[in-house]
This record gives structure tokens, sequence and C-alpha cells, in this order.
């Protein structure tokens, strides 16, 4: 049962992906990143991460998604705003990717599996867990993001406000 | 729990990491790039938490890099978004290829 789940997760998850970087329309763009990213959450949650998924589709699905959702409206984009694009750059980027693809497939085929499979709690991932190790040992990162945070504020209203003359 | 292997997992964000790269050299709408790279942070992300779960599964070490790229991820979207505005009212366009003042 969890391997199907895992399977199909793992199709929706590429095939929406590709969905994204295929069509014309960038809203209907957004619209499959979104599909992608439950997806995503699924795979956290057959992870046992149930507090990385929930603040997956909060942060993604909930805030970026809905971001790029208004700016597509609002600055009026449809497809044949799309520009063209040349067949040669398409062809170097299935080249490129391709290749570093197969290399990467190559080399992760003959690892030989010493997982420790040894007993995963599965209520690792709960919030209770996470949240006494967070104000422990990863406090520092915890308030150095705070920080990150106000001057990404600061510099997007920096960016967008109108220029003065 | 444990009956999916690890390689597959690895298969499938290694598969979500290069077409985001595709996407990232064959879009030239610049929020479609910004997509692209929100999809291979996400592969990363299905890393970390895959080998936090596979090789240390007492530690949480890989969950909270994950959380730190999420919200890193959600700072840069804010910033990326606030650049791209400034550039349609400059450009009329968020076409790559227009803004080249500093390509020559």
């Amino acid at each position: 049962m969890v391997q199907y789940t895992f399977y199909f997760l793992s199709f929706l998850a590429i095939l929406s992906a590709l969905m994204v970087v295929v069509s014309k329309n960038p809203v209907h763009s957004v619209l499959y990143l979104i599909i992608t990213f439950f997806a995503i959450a699924g795979h956290y949650v057959l992870m046992n991460a149930q507090f990385l998924a929930a603040v997956h589709i909060i942060v993604y699905a909930g805030a970026i998604m809905v971001l790029f959702l208004y700016v597509i409206m609002m600055l009026n984009l449809n497809a044949d705003v799309e520009p063209h694009k040349s067949k040669w750059l398409k062809f170097a980027a299935t080249i490129t990717g391709g290749l570093l693809m197969i290399v990467l497939i190559g080399a992760l085929r003959n690892v030989s599996e010493n997982a420790a499979a040894g007993l995963p709690g599965n209520d690792i991932g709960l919030v209770k867990n996470l949240g006494r190790v967070l104000f422990n040992d990863y406090a520092l990162p915890f308030e150095v993001s705070s920080i990150l945070f106000l001057s990404a504020m600061v510099g997007a209203v920096m960016l967008g406000k109108k220029e003065i003359k | 729990m444990n009956e999916i292997p690890l390689l597959h997992i690895l298969f499938v964000s290694t598969a979500l990491f290069f077409i985001g790269m595709y996407g990232f050299f064959t879009r030239r709408n610049i929020i479609t790039m910004l997509m692209s790279i929100e999809l291979i942070l996400n592969s990363v992300n299905i890393n970390f938490v895959a080998f936090n779960k596979y090789l240390y599964p007492d530690k949480l070490d890989g969950l909270f890099f994950a959380i730190f790229i999420i919200a890193i991820a959600a700072a840069e979207a804010a910033v990326a978004i606030a650049i791209i505005i400034n550039l349609y009212r400059s450009h009329s366009s968020i076409d790559v290829e227009d803004a080249d003042e500093l390509k020559f």
C-alpha cells in the first residue's frame, strides 16, 4: 500500500513538473506546480516528516504560489506573451540536462545500500520533537533566519516602491 | 514502512532536479525561470529528508535543513517578485532577453 502510494506520488510529481516546464501559459505552469508541491508533501508524509509536509504546503502552496499568481495576473501575462525560443537552445538544454542526469543515475545505481533501517519512530517528525531540537540545537540559525526575513522584507519594499524623482 | 528503496526516492529527486534545470535553460519568461528554481530547491529538500530518514532515523538534522531551505526560498521569492515588478515597470516585459543593458 505504501509502495503504491509512493509510486503514484512520484509519477504525479514528475508528470506535473514536466507540465510546468512545457506548458506555454504561465497560469497553467503555476497550477501544475501546485500539484507538484502537493505530491512532494505526500512524499514527506511517507517519510515520517509530517510537520515538514504541513509547512511545505502552507509556505509553498499557500504563500509563494499565491504571490506568483498575483504577479501573473497583475502583469496580465498569457500564452501569446511567451517569447519565441530557439530550437538550438532547447536541444542544448536537453543534451545538458539529460547527460548530467544519466551520469548521476549511473553513479547512483551501483551504490550498495547500507542504510540503517533501524527502528524509525513514526512520530519523529511531529512538532513536539522538532520544536525541542529547534529551540535547543538550532536556536542560532533560527534567529539568523529571522534577520534574513527582515532584510528580505526591507529589500522587497525598497525595490518595489516607485522611483521618487 | 521501509519497503521503499532509498534509490527510488533519489531517482525521483534527480528527475525533478533536471526537469527544473531544463526549464531554467529553455524558458525565457522570468517567472517560469523562478518556478524552475523552486523545483530544484524542492528536489534538494526531498534528498535531505530521505537521507535523514534512511541513514539517521533518530536525528532531525535533515528536516531542519529542509525547513531552512523552505524559509530561504520564501525570502528569495519575495525579493525576486519585487525585482520582476521593477523590471516590468521599466521594460514593459518580463522576457530576460529584453533586459540586456548590462550585456555588452
